[in-house]
This record gives structure tokens, sequence and C-alpha cells, in this order.
């Protein structure tokens, strides 16, 4: 990329200023921002984690994981995440090709698959009530239903965006704001996943090894 | 009746008229204080017909420079608050000796302290900071803005809205007892029922926010928005603090903001986090809130070494000594930040082998800090110092501040730290380097940047004078305290049996008499600076010699920073222009691209603070509302795709040419 | 003269275009097939471990169900988030080896600071005991 300089009095003296610029954009800064966020909130899970590590043991005296989890289920939940994944991924490639109608299928199919999985997450919970295991029964049951239940936040979060996002891309067409936005929400679930990952391993498998 | 009482608990939640303290004097004082200050203040505002441009150009805007104005301004109230609250608590600890019970009682001290803590670390030193580098960083990386504008203006109300909530409780419930970090589990609800914590929680959630925010923003800006030529090596040294110094707040306010949703958890949905009972571990909380608390110390220490690194060197008129090993050293300290935490509970219990770790780390911490005080002194060295007001401060700072290092690194040490815990030797030691490091550095830096930011100095004199009671003040207020922790007295007290003490309290009272006057005199300062605007104008944009890029627009700059993009050649960028004979364009202007100003933060931060206030007082329906609100309006503002504007070429023709005339005056 | 100016816009300003970051891509059908192959993969191997009790050893499976799920964790970023050394100037990057030395530090600080503390300071009551032997 070119650009035109004054010249200043003097040839051998340098240039000190464009002329002929691009502006500033914040455009360019969009990604790396909301990825300094993602990164930000990957040390909120890990507080939670810490959480979990150091409390996950302490049930005074009530149910323990090894009653009370439901790993078929748990199965079932990660594959609702899974495909979501990788439905969000065809969207992606599908807003390359600027497919406005496939992009919104896909976009719309991860949609129901996060929905499954918040759903699933919420009749495990109540299950778990009346099996007599609420956030406020032991310090192991805190620290797991915050730690769950905050990533389940997040999905639901990314579930709303995703609805405004099709609602705006419906409005004006993958335009390049568009485009930019899809792609954040992109970093987002897909970040989700990730943090699933170690909630399925750290809390819910090795909760039922031990 | 029975109905009655539950209708004003639907509307009020457990607010009750019985919560505002009519009874106590000190309070009613202040609040006729607040009150005719307040009048005072809007109806100057509506005199000079101000509302409509304060809403227009400062509330609204988006302007880098003007929120780095504001977030100092609002700094600065909120430094009189937590001054106030540090009169009241060193005059109490002078008078409450044996029969003597002084004038507040346990119950309003506690609060006091409590209330000092928290502003002075969130409110005070943390708005200044950001405030500073707000307005900095941007001129000096020869960037137009910030690179998330609006963000940047939620920040701020963010920050705001925060405070406000500290200051509600002033007048309305009561504020928080439990120390300035809210230690379980005597903030647990068990042992603190009232609002106090929960005004603390979601002052602190709220601003939290706007910090990680703009954070994520000053990161971004600076990555990204560099003037070209400006490699990472030939960043001001302030840019490479701030750089820091935001990283450290991204990665450690989210631990923060965690940790206090737990809290909060426990005292709202009644989980067993930080409980003594079902399994909760209250040693928990200290280490989390630890984890982000050192790193928070260099959150506040970082931007004023960079502060006082380009006073430094503007004002011996030498290129920074050792720029490499500073930016190394600031690199270090960074990652270091997050392997010392245990330092702040070594007498918790952790044993021999943790605790060695960590004093060790603690004492690793200190090296690169000794080097950058070094390279402070080798640019003094051989350099032509002018020893104006930015310069004293730096002066005052290396003594203080190397003093104050020192007793951190006795504290360092395990078994010293047994003998001082918790004990006054502490206070005088954070004071020592937050007073001395933090506080001076912005002081410096308000000197420094004010004509830049105005247009004209700051009287030197009255400068002077406020310079001379801070320092004086500072050492007879906190030399006292290292006595009486060597001698084993505790902190937070509000009474004390044992009269030999007294004396030393009394000689603390009098450091912090000395401080007032500081203060007053900054007040008279920028009264007789404003009054005498054009005697003290500066014209050249150049008041003090600079060496970077902010001096070399106009003072105060336009709203677009340059006219045209500076390009870098080397390391004090305006320095080398100076140098070799630059020549500013005078024609070919172009059309400036900028964001427009948007009303959406403010709204934001507003719906915050109501939201804040719900959740304090179990009002749920307005906690629901004003939540369904925040997403109603954020989700809102996302439908606005025109959010920037030109600014035509003869317009930015215009601004410039009027330079041109005051460059030629001056 | 131009080929100053040249190399001085190399550095510091990044002027992007909208196409700046479909550069470094989304990735292809395959890169994502391939990601959620693996991903499957890695999930069904610990949770067959786990649900079929297949390792006699608790502690062995633990570590391997870890190390499976770190694996998977890369799969997702080098696949899913498209992460590279190269992405926004390495910037990214950088960010995220920041991030997971201070999660390591915060995981393995905290469980190390609060078992000793938890040892030294808190001596299990009956209850506890009792719970554990279980």
């Amino acid at each position: 990329m070119m650009h035109a300089e004054t010249a200043p009095p003097g040839a051998a003296a340098p240039v000190f200023y464009q002329t002929d610029e691009e502006g500033h954009h914040s455009e360019g800064s969009t990604m790396l921002g909301f990825w300094l966020y993602l990164m930000s909130d990957c040390l909120i899970f890990a507080t939670l984690f810490a959480t979990y590590g150091v409390l996950g043991r302490s049930y005074a005296a009530g149910p323990t994981p090894k009653e009370l989890f439901d790993l078929p289920g748990i199965a079932v939940n990660t594959a609702m995440l899974l495909f979501s994944s990788i439905t969000y991924g065809f969207a992606m490639l599908e807003m390359d090709r600027d497919r406005v109608k496939q992009t919104q299928i896909w976009l719309a199919v991860t949609g129901l698959f996060g929905a499954a999985f918040v759903f699933l997450e919420i009749r495990e919970f109540v299950h778990l009530f009346h099996e007599g295991a609420p956030p406020w029964r032991s310090a192991f049951l805190s620290s797991f239903y915050t730690l769950v239940s905050t990533h389940g936040l997040h999905v639901s979060m990314g579930i709303l965006w995703l609805i405004v996002l099709m609602v705006q891309v419906r409005k004006h067409g993958l335009i390049v704001e568009n485009k930019r936005r899809l792609m954040c929400l992109s970093m987002f679930w897909h970040f989700l996943d990730l943090i699933w990952i170690g909630v399925f391993t750290v809390v819910y498998l090795m909760g039922v090894l031990e | 009746m029975f109905a009655n009482l539950d209708l004003q608990q639907l509307i009020l939640g457990r607010f009750t008229f019985e919560q505002i303290p009519y009874q106590e004097p000190i309070l009613q004082g202040t609040f006729a204080g607040v009150a005719v200050v307040g009048l005072a203040v809007i109806g100057v505002i509506t005199y000079y017909r101000f509302w409509g441009p304060m809403w227009r150009d400062w509330i609204t805007s988006i302007d880098h420079k003007k929120i780095g104005i504001m977030y100092c301004i609002f700094a600065a109230v909120m430094l009189l608050r937590g001054f106030a609250d540090a009169i009241l608590m060193r005059s109490q600890q002078a008078v409450a000796f044996g029969s003597e019970q002084g004038f507040l009682p346990p119950h309003h001290y506690d609060q006091i302290f409590t209330a000092h803590g928290m502003i002075m670390i969130f409110f005070v030193a943390m708005p200044f900071v950001t405030g500073m580098m707000n307005f900095a960083v941007p001129l000096q990386i020869g960037a137009r803005d910030v690179a998330f504008p609006f963000l940047n203006n939620f920040s701020f109300w963010m920050t705001v809205a925060g405070g406000m909530l500290v200051m509600v409780s002033l007048f309305v419930g009561e504020f928080s007892r439990a120390t300035w970090l809210a230690y379980p589990p005597l903030s647990e609800a068990s042992m603190s029922p009232g609002v106090g914590v929960d005004y603390y929680i979601w002052a602190l959630q709220i601003a939290g926010i706007g910090t990680l925010l703009s954070g994520i923003n000053l990161i971004a800006t600076i990555v990204k928005m560099r003037a070209p030529g400006m490699t990472m090596m030939k960043l001001p040294i302030f840019v490479w603090s701030s750089l820091c110094t935001n990283i450290l707040i991204v990665a450690a306010f989210p631990i923060l903001t965690a940790v206090l949703a737990m809290l909060s958890l426990d005292r709202y949905v009644g989980t067993h986090f930080f409980t003594n009972d079902l399994g909760g571990n209250a040693m928990l909380y200290f280490n989390l809130i630890w984890i982000w608390g050192h790193p928070e110390v260099y959150i506040l220490i970082l931007p004023a070494f960079g502060v006082f690194s380009e006073i430094t060197s503007t004002f011996c008129g030498k290129r920074l000594f050792g720029y490499t090993s500073m930016v190394y050293a600031l690199v270090v300290i960074t990652i270091l930040a997050y392997l010392v935490w245990l330092h702040h509970f070594f007498t918790m219990g952790s044993g021999a082998d943790v605790n060695s770790f960590f004093g060790i780390t603690t004492m690793i911490i200190s090296i690169p800090t000794g080097a950058k005080i070094f390279n402070w002194m080798f640019t003094m060295y051989r350099g032509r110092i002018r020893f104006e007001v930015p310069m004293l401060w730096v002066v005052a700072f290396i003594v203080t501040f190397v003093i104050g290092g020192m007793t951190g690194v006795l504290l360092a040490v395990p078994p010293a730290d047994f003998v001082l815990h918790n004990s006054l030797f502490l206070i005088a030691h954070f004071h020592n380097v937050i007073i001395g490091g933090v506080l001076f550095g912005m002081f410096a830096g308000v000197t420094f940047w004010f004509p830049k930011a105005f247009g004209f100095k700051l009287d030197e004199f009255w400068g002077k004078v406020a310079l001379v009671f801070w320092v004086t003040g500072f050492y007879v207020a906190f030399m006292p305290l290292y006595v009486l922790g060597l001698m084993g007295v505790t902190r937070r007290m509000q009474h004390f049996d044992d009269p030999s003490l007294q004396i030393w309290f009394v000689i603390a009272a009098i450091g912090a008499a000395l401080i007032a006057c500081g203060i007053a005199s900054q007040i008279v300062m920028f009264v007789v600076s404003i009054r005498n605007r054009d005697k003290l104008r500066d014209l050249t944009g150049d008041p003090w010699g600079g060496r970077t890029l902010e001096w070399s627009t106009s003072s105060p700059p336009p709203d677009y920073n340059f006219a045209f993009t500076p390009v870098v050649h080397d390391s004090d960028a305006w320095w080398d222009m100076k140098n070799r004979g630059f020549a500013r364009p005078m024609q070919g202007y172009k059309p400036i691209h900028m964001p427009k100003n948007t009303a959406t933060g403010a709204i934001l931060a507003g719906l915050n603070f109501a939201f804040g206030i719900a959740m304090i007082w179990y009002v749920w329906w307005l906690a629901a509302l004003s939540f369904l609100a925040i997403f109603v309006v954020a989700i809102a503002h996302t439908f606005n795709y025109k959010r920037d504007y030109y600014i035509p070429a003869d317009t930015v023709s215009r601004t410039e040419g009027q330079r041109t005339r005051e460059l030629e005056m001056a | 003269m131009s080929a100053d100016a040249h190399h001085l816009t190399g550095h510091g300003q990044d002027t992007h275009d909208s196409h700046a970051h479909s550069g470094g891509g989304h990735g292809t059908v395959q890169s994502y097939m391939t990601g959620f192959v693996l991903s499957v993969i890695l999930t069904v191997i610990p949770f067959w471990l786990v649900m079929g009790n297949v390792l006699d050893n608790s502690l062995v499976t633990t570590l391997v169900i870890l190390a499976l799920g770190g694996v998977q964790m890369v799969v997702h970023v080098v696949y899913f988030l498209h992460m590279s050394t190269k992405s926004e100037g390495g910037w990214t990057f950088m960010a995220l080896i920041f991030t997971i030395t201070l999660v390591v530090i915060m995981l393995s600080g905290s469980v190390w600071v609060m078992y000793h503390l938890n040892h030294n300071m808190m001596p299990m009551d009956a209850h506890d005991v009792m719970n554990n032997a279980r």
C-alpha cells in the first residue's frame, strides 16, 4: 500500500506526515478486541474451575457426583453442542459464498442445537433439585451449579445474539458489518464448546470416576 | 395492615424510611454540604446555559480526550470523598484513648475505613489512571481516537454509575463494614445481613465492567492504531506502561468479577462457597481475590511509572536511559504480578514450602522495579534538569517510593510478615507506595498534560505549595504509623487503651491536616490558573519542550487530533521531527472520518445504576425491568449502522489555519 | 525515498480492509469436517473409558481423560477457531499463550495453596471423614 507524502524542504529530510491516507477504521480492531474479551471470559471460567477444583470434594455429607450424574444424558448434551459447532461452521462457509438463505438456515439449525443443549441442562437441574441436591446443599453443589450454569448462561446469550444477528442479516443482507458480527459470534460459539470440553471432563467424567 | 406491609415490600423491597440516617450529625452535615455544592453546581450550569453543551459535547462524547478529562474530574471528586473519610479516621484515632470514645462509634468507623479503602483504589486511583491513559495514549501513538470509541464512553459511565452507588450508600442505608476486600465470613449474609456489602458488590461489579472494557479498548488501540513507523520498540514508554497495565486489567478483573459473583450467590441464593458451614471455605476467597488483588497493585503503579519516565526524559532534555531495559522490566513485572499473590496472607497457614515460594517471587519482583529507579536516576545524571512542578513530583516520588519499596521487601520475608501482618506497619507501607507512587504520579501527570488538554499551564507557585504540603504531610502522617506498626499496633481499630500510643496518632493527624492543606492548595491552584489563563496560555502546543507526538499538535488538540497522520522514524518522535526540520503541511487537507457521539453509553450506565439499586434493596420488579431495559437498549444500539461521519476538508482547513496563526503569534 | 516510505508503512498501522480477515480464513468444509470427526473421537473415548470402566486404575483413567480433553481443546482452537501463530499479526496467539499461562498458574496455584491451607488449618470433622470413607 502506497501513500503520498509531503516532502519537507531539504531533500534529505525524511517524510513526517502522510498526506494521503486511509482513516483509522475500528473494523480492523474488532476481531482482536473480541478475542481479548474471550480471553477475559476464559479467566472467569478458570476462576470457577479453580473453585470447583478446591470445593468439588466438599460434599458436607450430602450427595456425591457418583450418585447424581447421569453420564448418558451428558453425552447427549455434549453431542448437541458438538453438532451446533459444526453447523455454525457450515453457516460461516455459506457466508463466505455470500449465500444469505443457506447461511440463515444453518444459523437456525445451530440455534436449535443450542436450545436443545440449554433445555437438557435445565432438565438435568430440575432432576437434581428433585433428588435433594440444590446448590445450597453443599459447597460441592454450589460450585458445580455455578460453573455449569455460567456456561449455560453463555450459551443462552449466544442464542439470543444469534437471533438478533439473523434479524439483522434478514434486514441488511450479508454486509461487511454483519459478516464481522457473525465472525465474532462464531468465535464466541466455538469458545463455549471449548469450555464445555473442560466441564464434561473435569466435572462429570472425573466426578463419576472417583 | 398486613397487606399494607406486603405492598410496601413489593414496591420498595427492604427499604424503609428509617434507613435514611437522619439522626447522625456527621451525615447531616455532609448531606447539607453535598446539597449546597450540588445546588451551586446546578445553578452555575443553568446560569451559563451549559446544559445543552454539556449533553452534546461531554456526556454523549466519544472523544477520547474528553472522556479522559471526565475520568480525571471524577477521580478528583472521589478523592475528596475518600480523603474526608481519611480525615475522620485520623481524628478519631487521635482522640479515642482510654475512657474517651471519640466521635465515631465502631459501627460508623468500620464503614468509613471500608469506604476509604474501596473508594481510593477503585474510584480514585483507577479512574485517574484510566483517564490519563485515555487522554494521552491515542495522542502519543498518533491516532485519532481509541479503537472502540463508543465502548470508551460506555466504560466511563459504568465507572461513574459504580461510584454513584457508593455515594448513595452514604445517605440511604449504610455501607459495608467488611473491609475494602469484603472478606468472608464477615461479608456473608449471616454476619452482614444489611445492605452495606450489597452496595459494595454492585458498585464494584458495575464499575468492573467499565474497567474491563476500557482495558480491551486500549490494548486494541495500542496494537492496531499506531502511526506508521512506530514499531513496538519505538513506542513512548508511557504507552508501553499503558499496554502492560491494560493487559493486567483484562487478565485480572474477570477474576474479581467471578469472586464477587460467588460472594453474591452466597448472599442472595444461599450457596456455600465461602460460608463456615456445609463445606464452604472462606480461605478460598482470600486466595482468589488476591490473584486479582496483586496484579491490581501493578495496574495502579505501572501507568505512574510511565508518567514519571516521560517527565524525567522531557525535563532532563535527554532520551530515557535504558529504554529497552525499561520495557523488559515492565513486561517482567506484568508476568511476575501473577506469581506473588500469597504474600497477602502468609499468616493464614499454608506452611513453610508455600510461603517460601511466594516470599522469593515477591523479592524477585523488586528487581525490575529497582532497575527502573536506576534508569530514572541515570536519565537525570548529567541532564539539564529543569525543576518545574512535574519534575519536582518525580523527585518526591523517587525518594518516597524507594522507602515504600524497601518496607515492602521487609514484608516479603514470611517470618517478618508474621510480626508485621495486619499492623499499622503494613498500612504505612502501602500508603507509602500508593501515595508516593500512584498519587504523586497522577499529580505529576495532571500538571504535565494539563496545558495539552486546556491550552494553558497550571499556576507554578500554587503547584509548588501543594507539593510541599503533600510531601511533608505524607511523611508526618505515615512515618508514625511505621513506628506504631513495629510496636505491634493493629489496623482497623476504633479505640485504643494504651495512652502512651496517643502522641504518635496525634502526629499522624497533624500530617493528615497538612495533606488537607495540600489538597486545598491544589484547588486554589486550579482556580488561580483558570483566572489567569490568558497569562498562562500556551500557543505553541509544546510548552515543555516535549518529545512525544502529543506535543506536535495544538493545545487543546482538535477533535481529530492530527490533520495528517504523523510518520515515525525514531522513539521520541516529536523530538526527532523538531531536530530534523520537519515542515507542518499547510494544505491538501482531506475530509476526516470520525465516529459520531451517542447517548447509549450514558443511558445503559443509568439503567445499570437502577439495576444495582434494585438488587441492593431487593426491589425485584425494578431489577427485572431495568435488566430487560439494558438488553433492549443494547440490542437496539446494534441496529444502528450509521455511527460515523466525515469532518469536511474545509473545516479541517479552517482549524489548521487558526493553528498556523497561533504558531506565528507564539 | 519510496523504499523508505514503503518500509515505514509495513510497520505499526494495520490498514485492514474488510477482506483482511478472510485471508486467515474460516477454513473449508474439509477442515471443519476434520475437526468435527477428531472431536467426536476425542469425546467418545473418554466417555467410553469412564462409562465402561475400561481401566482398573482410576488415576490412570483421570490422567488419560484429562490429556484427551487437552488434545480436544487444541483441535477446537485449530480447526474451529482457526487460530494460527500468524492471525492478527501474532497478537491473538500471544494473548492465547498468556491466558493459558495464567490459567495454569491460577488452577495449579489455587489447588496447591488451598491444599496446604486445608491440610494445616482445617482438620476435617467427623462428617467429612465418614463421607470420604464411603
